[in-house]
């Protein structure tokens, strides 16, 4: 692991010190723009109750670093390098770097339409429901950042886009595939059994993936349909031993097929949501291959400027569904979305400070599992804001797979220094 | 019997006169409201043509008690003939919004698009436009008071004509058609030569006097496009106001359909 992650440091460190040669010599340049941002987020995260394991803390301190370097010519062809660097006290696992984006990206016009190209490793985001991403499929999840699965590890690829008055369309190749992180050892939020990240198996090694996607806009209606073929971005976890023999989750990536549509409806203050996906050749909770339909269903409404207040309040609704019920398998943390359903608040107050407070709760409709969420985020000057969060795992229910993180509630405060 | 002076002759002769120079006179059979459509669709009709223009805009927010807080960003508006034009907004400070786009396809008879790029998770959200009365920012402008507004989104009331510093104005109410609005009317400065508005008193849903705007540092491009460099918005309720800053216009530039589409906005940096 250390040999893997110093590795992985120096290659990241050549890339970085060739784009910012690069960089120092396009200073010459005319027309080359430049940009140099990114964030400093400072991490402070309890909880309340001692962990299940022996071990597991109550308390972790750590950072992480995100800079971003962008470089453009005159015709807006350009290169963006982006990394992440991230050091925890609690768990080794949360001590990592990755690669969050380095790619070229080339554009121009044929025809009546627009091509564009990116190659390099990137991020991608399909899709429009906010309880979970089913269509969303392109990058592996940064698990160990947030259990909500909302972060994503760079995928390397070669991506195509026409759109033109008919859609849009995108092809990729992916040609690498990057293995899920999981909390460590030590580490809150996790199994009875570690999930190993050293030996990782695969249906088919070194598999090159495929991806497509159509969308288009129809006034109101937003329309997107995709299929993905290749190595699943989800593990299945079977029980096995590390190198020293001792037992732990071993993960395995199956051979996947899967068809996705997602759609959108603007009308007013509402927006009204739907996923679906029909995937084939993944193994469910109890490790047979079983082809299946899951969706995500439901909407928004927004209030704004409640009682001659400049403040918002949004209310959503979605349900959850998979066809494989009981035997689904976790796409988020606590929750098997196998008939879930989730509500939100959002508070917009719209002051200079742009203080925003999110609260969710997601539930199984058959289960006892519940887990609230309560969101705070809030700036506090130009280049420094704050987020608080606190899950509350109000009940995990004794049959459900999470029943190990019962006592993994949190209250986490960041402050993060933008430049 | 009272004398004809000279005085007398000039006065009844001068309607004539006046249609002989050609200078133009309200027709006395126009109503109020037909005065103001026109000055409306006359300014909208001076605008056609610019084609499409990037500029800079710095917002100082103010509170009462002189607390300052800054805003930057990039703007991009490309003219669309028969409809409302498609702008793009890009932030740069406050840092932690950096990169954040907000694209509008604005339309004359329909509600508008609007598209948001978040660039932390490189997710474009197709957003509802009813939020017209809302805070842009946290700043003292509202969303209705940056997007165009075409002259169908209102019905007019011509009022009078003063004297504004050293200019004659027109002064026209006008009415907004939309529910969702936040205003009851706007009472709009305008003056008569090149039809530049100087001056926008808002008066909110209970029709008490809620905002001014006032427009100034006015420079022209490609010798017809008037554009305002300062505009203070000034809100009477709390006190607080905000400062835009227009600078770095640049007029028909080589931005197209392509750079507005939700493909152009996942370029924005």
């Amino acid at each position: 692991m250390l040999l893997r992650t110093s590795f992985y440091f120096l290659y990241l460190g050549a890339v970085w010190i060739l784009a910012l040669v690069f960089a120092a010599g396009a200073q010459a340049e005319i027309g080359i723009d430049r940009d140099f941002s990114g964030r400093v987020n400072v991490e402070s995260r309890w909880f309340p109750k001692a962990g299940a394991f022996p071990g597991q803390g109550s308390h972790a301190i750590g950072f992480f670093v995100e800079p971003k370097l962008y470089l453009a010519d005159a015709r807006g062809r350009s290169f963006t390098l982006s990394s992440f660097f991230r050091y925890d006290n609690a768990d080794s696992r949360r001590t990592h770097v990755d690669l969050r984006e380095a790619y070229f990206l080339l554009f121009g016009e044929i025809g009546n339409g627009e091509w564009e190209l990116r190659v390099g490793i990137d991020q991608v985001f399909w899709g429009v429901t906010e309880s979970q991403h089913l269509v969303d499929i392109i990058n592996q999840i940064d698990l160990v950042k947030h259990p909500n699965g909302e972060t994503k590890l760079g995928q390397p690829m070669v991506n195509i886009t026409y759109s033109s008055d008919w859609g849009i369309v995108e092809f990729f190749v992916l040609p690498y595939h990057r293995v899920r992180t999981f909390p460590g050892q030590s580490g809150r939020l996790r199994l009875p059994l570690v999930v190993e990240d050293e030996q990782v198996e695969y249906e088919s090694e070194a598999h090159l993936d495929f991806a497509a996607r159509y969308s288009q806009s129809f006034g109101a209606f937003d329309v997107g349909l995709s299929v993905f073929n290749g190595t699943s971005r989800e593990p299945f976890l079977m029980p096995g031993a590390n190198s020293s023999g001792v037992p732990v989750l071993v993960q395995h990536y199956d051979q996947i097929r899967q068809f996705g549509l997602d759609a959108q409806l603007t009308v007013g203050s509402w927006l009204f949501k739907f996923e679906a996906i029909q995937r084939a050749g993944a193994r469910n909770l109890i490790g047979m291959e079983e082809d299946y339909v899951a969706s995500v269903f439901g909407g928004e409404y927004a209030f704004y400027s409640v009682f001659g207040s400049a403040i918002d309040v949004s209310l959503l609704g979605e349900w959850n569904y998979d066809g494989r019920r009981r035997n689904a398998t976790p796409s988020r943390s606590p929750n098997t979305l196998e008939n879930d359903f989730f509500f939100a608040t959002r508070l917009a107050f719209n002051d200079v400070q742009s203080t925003e407070i999110v609260a969710s709760v997601l539930g199984d409709a058959g289960r006892s599992t519940r887990a609230l969420s309560v969101e705070l985020d809030r700036r506090i000057s130009d280049q420094l804001s704050l987020n608080l969060e606190a899950i509350h795992l109000l009940s995990i229910d004794k049959a459900d797979i999470h029943y190990d993180t019962r006592r993994d509630s949190f209250i986490d405060l960041s402050l993060i220094y933008n430049f | 019997m009272i004398p004809i002076r000279p005085i007398h002759l000039f006065f009844a002769l001068c309607p004539i006169l006046l249609i002989c120079l050609g200078v133009p006179t309200p027709a006395r059979s126009e109503s109020a409201e037909e005065t103001g459509l026109e000055i409306a669709q006359d300014s909208q009709d001076r605008e056609k043509g610019f084609g499409n223009f990037t500029a800079q805009q710095t917002m100082v927010l103010r509170n009462k008690h002189g607390q300052e807080s800054r805003r930057q960003l990039r703007v991009k508006v490309l003219e669309v003939s028969e409809d409302g034009d498609k702008s793009l907004f890009v932030f740069d400070q406050p840092r932690d919004v950096k990169g954040t786009a907000l694209l509008i396809h604005a339309h004359r008879e329909s509600a508008d698009d609007q598209w948001l790029y978040l660039p932390a998770l490189k997710r474009v959200k197709r957003i509802s436009s009813s939020n017209q009365s809302g805070s842009f920012m946290g700043s003292e402008f509202a969303y209705e008071d940056l997007t165009p507004q075409a002259v169908e989104k209102f019905t007019y009331r011509y009022l009078r004509d003063e004297a504004y510093s050293d200019l004659t104005c027109t002064v026209t109410e006008r009415f907004p058609v939309d529910k969702k609005s936040g205003y009851s009317r706007q009472v709009v400065w305008r003056d008569k030569d090149e039809l530049r508005v100087w001056k926008v008193e808002y008066y909110d849903r209970k029709d008490s006097h809620l905002k001014t705007l006032t427009l100034g540092n006015y420079a022209q491009y490609l010798e017809r496009y008037w554009r305002a460099g300062e505009m203070t918005m000034v809100n009477h309720l709390t006190g607080k106001s905000t400062v835009l800053t227009w600078t770095d216009f640049e007029f028909q530039t080589d931005l197209n359909d392509r750079d507005f589409t939700q493909t152009g906005l996942k370029r924005v940096r």
